[in-house]
């Protein structure tokens, strides 16, 4: 597990990996909303939390389809099945892999992004917890998005139809804790409720995840 | 015909389109039957 | 006897088309009597003038539209667990409808709110609820035409159903969560129920009855023409096997 774990990290970090690329994302796409709304300070800060979280579910979109795909390709996959580790077990490594190497890197740069969008100083706090709580469902989700289209040509396209809206209620409840937070309005109610979505799916989606992986390499 | 009021464009606008859309979906599955129920005879005498 | 026994495609087809006909024409005399009935021989709400008369399109295809994807959930469980193929078809066969249903729902709502509430549109918990709804509609059939193997896409479809009926749940509480935390107080609300007098209520429950006819005439065909399908590809790939010298 611990070895499948470190091998999946090395594999992302190294050049071609992905890794940096949805970092370097998350920043454009934070530079592009002040071009897209004006340079208000006031609106600015209004809407910091969503474009923060929208931006950071974007960034980790998009090396979703990596999880799987590699594996795929050259033939690891089906060795990885028929080892003695379960799949379910797989699937949480490579979820966490990639919380690894794409959430927890979101996670850490976005304060200093929350300064370009001039965030209320109350809410870093909260963005912080709130992405380290939420990321993990947005990377084990995507494993089970990966998983059902890890067959299929073209398939990152579908993935991110798939994946979207199973992203709604982390979303919800993660910027929700961010704006309470920056107005200080009990932000630990959503982030609870995240909690509770984080740790749901990370208990029951390796099941799904397995049983998709299943499927796809009958 | 009923007098509508004020309204009368949004309830015949709500009762048009939802006509042509029920309408539609039925169409479509009647004629994709229709077809595919063709094919399948198609394939069936052919190979006898 | 079991009720297993139309889980057999051919007893399926047997059984189905004699009273397809018939489910079609209750539906269209249920429909369409609830609908004159309801747009000629209704008196006008005394808030709401003539717009009370779009409750007979928009509530019960509303309803369908959760209904569909309850059904889908239903069928996908028992192709999972009892592996017949006539289920996973359903599933497949009802999801355009469901979306038809959503689509409807969200348009009188639409054209509902404009005149009530100024708005096409506000992001009130049940109309977000209903997007997203048409979302996981979106990826459901999306993932049925991206697979080629028939089991493979039913396999997968089944379980992005299962998961997917439990985000959409978690997604309407979120949503009731969200908005309120946006403004406090807000009344948009559609629970026209409540106040709904006979003179609606008997329209509405035909309505209502002919919606449920029409969606049960729609997914019957639909999976009759599904099977269909799967048995045309099944005997061409046979005779394509038993025969490659005549095509070579």
């Amino acid at each position: 597990m611990i070895a499948l774990l470190l091998r999946d990290m090395t594999l992302a970090v190294r050049a071609g990996g992905g890794f940096g690329l949805g970092l370097a994302f998350f920043l454009i796409v934070v530079v592009l909303v002040p071009f897209g709304v004006g340079p208000e300070a006031a609106v600015l800060t209004r809407i910091a939390p969503g474009i923060l979280w929208v931006a950071a579910l974007l960034a980790a979109l998009l090396s979703l389809d990596r999880i799987f795909a590699l594996d795929w390709e050259d033939g690891s996959l089906p060795l990885l099945a028929t080892s003695p580790l379960p799949l379910e077990a797989v699937a949480l490594m490579k979820a966490l892999a990639h919380w690894v190497t794409t959430g927890l890197p979101l996670t850490l740069a976005a304060p200093v992004l929350g300064f370009l969008l001039t965030l209320a100083p109350e809410a870093y706090v909260w963005l912080l917890a709130s992405l380290a709580l939420g990321t993990p469902a947005l990377s084990m989700i995507g494993t089970f998005g990966a998983a059902l289209t890890v067959g299929l040509r073209r398939g990152g396209l579908l993935m991110s139809l798939l994946v979207l809206p199973l992203y709604v209620p982390t979303l919800i409840f993660g910027a929700e804790a961010v704006r309470r937070g920056a107005e200080g309005t009990g932000a630990t109610t959503p982030l609870l409720f995240m909690a509770g979505i984080t740790f749901g799916t990370i208990a029951l989606l390796p099941f799904a995840a397995a049983a998709a992986l299943r499927v796809n390499l009958r | 015909m009923p007098d509508l009021g004020k309204y009368a464009t949004e309830v015949l606008a709500a009762y048009g389109v939802s006509i042509a859309l029920l309408i539609g979906i039925v169409w479509i599955s009647v004629a994709r039957a229709r077809k595919v129920r063709r094919q399948l005879q198609d394939v069936e005498h052919r190979d006898g | 006897m079991s009720i297993w026994e139309y889980a057999n495609p051919k007893k399926f087809i047997a059984t189905t088309t004699p009273v397809i006909p018939w489910l079609f024409a209750a539906a269209g005399v249920a429909i369409v009597g609830a609908l004159i009935w309801g747009f000629f021989f209704t008196p006008d709400d005394y808030r709401q003038g003539s717009t009370v008369k779009i409750i007979y399109l928009h509530v019960p295809s509303a309803m369908m539209a959760i209904n569909t994807w309850v059904m889908m959930l239903v069928a996908s469980l028992i192709w999972l667990v009892r592996r017949h193929h006539v289920s996973a078809l359903a599933a497949r066969a009802a999801a355009p409808v469901g979306i038809v249903m959503t689509l409807l729902a969200l348009f009188t709502g639409a054209i509902w709110g404009q005149p009530m509430w100024g708005t096409w549109w506000a992001w009130d918990p049940r109309l977000t609820s209903f997007l997203i709804l048409f979302l996981f509609y979106l990826g459901y059939v999306a993932l049925w035409q991206a697979i080629d193997d028939p089991d493979t896409a039913a396999d997968l479809t089944a379980v992005l159903c299962i998961v997917g009926s439990v985000f959409a749940v978690l997604s309407r509480y979120a949503v009731l969560f969200w908005n309120q935390g946006l403004h406090q107080g807000a009344s948009l609300s559609l629970d026209a129920e409540e106040n709904v007098a006979d003179v609606f209520y008997y329209p509405l429950l035909l309505s209502l009855a002919g919606f449920v006819l029409l969606f049960l005439a729609l997914v019957l065909l639909r999976t009759q023409t599904e099977i269909r399908v799967r048995r045309t590809r099944a005997l061409l790939a046979r005779s394509r096997r038993a025969a490659p010298e005549a095509r070579a």
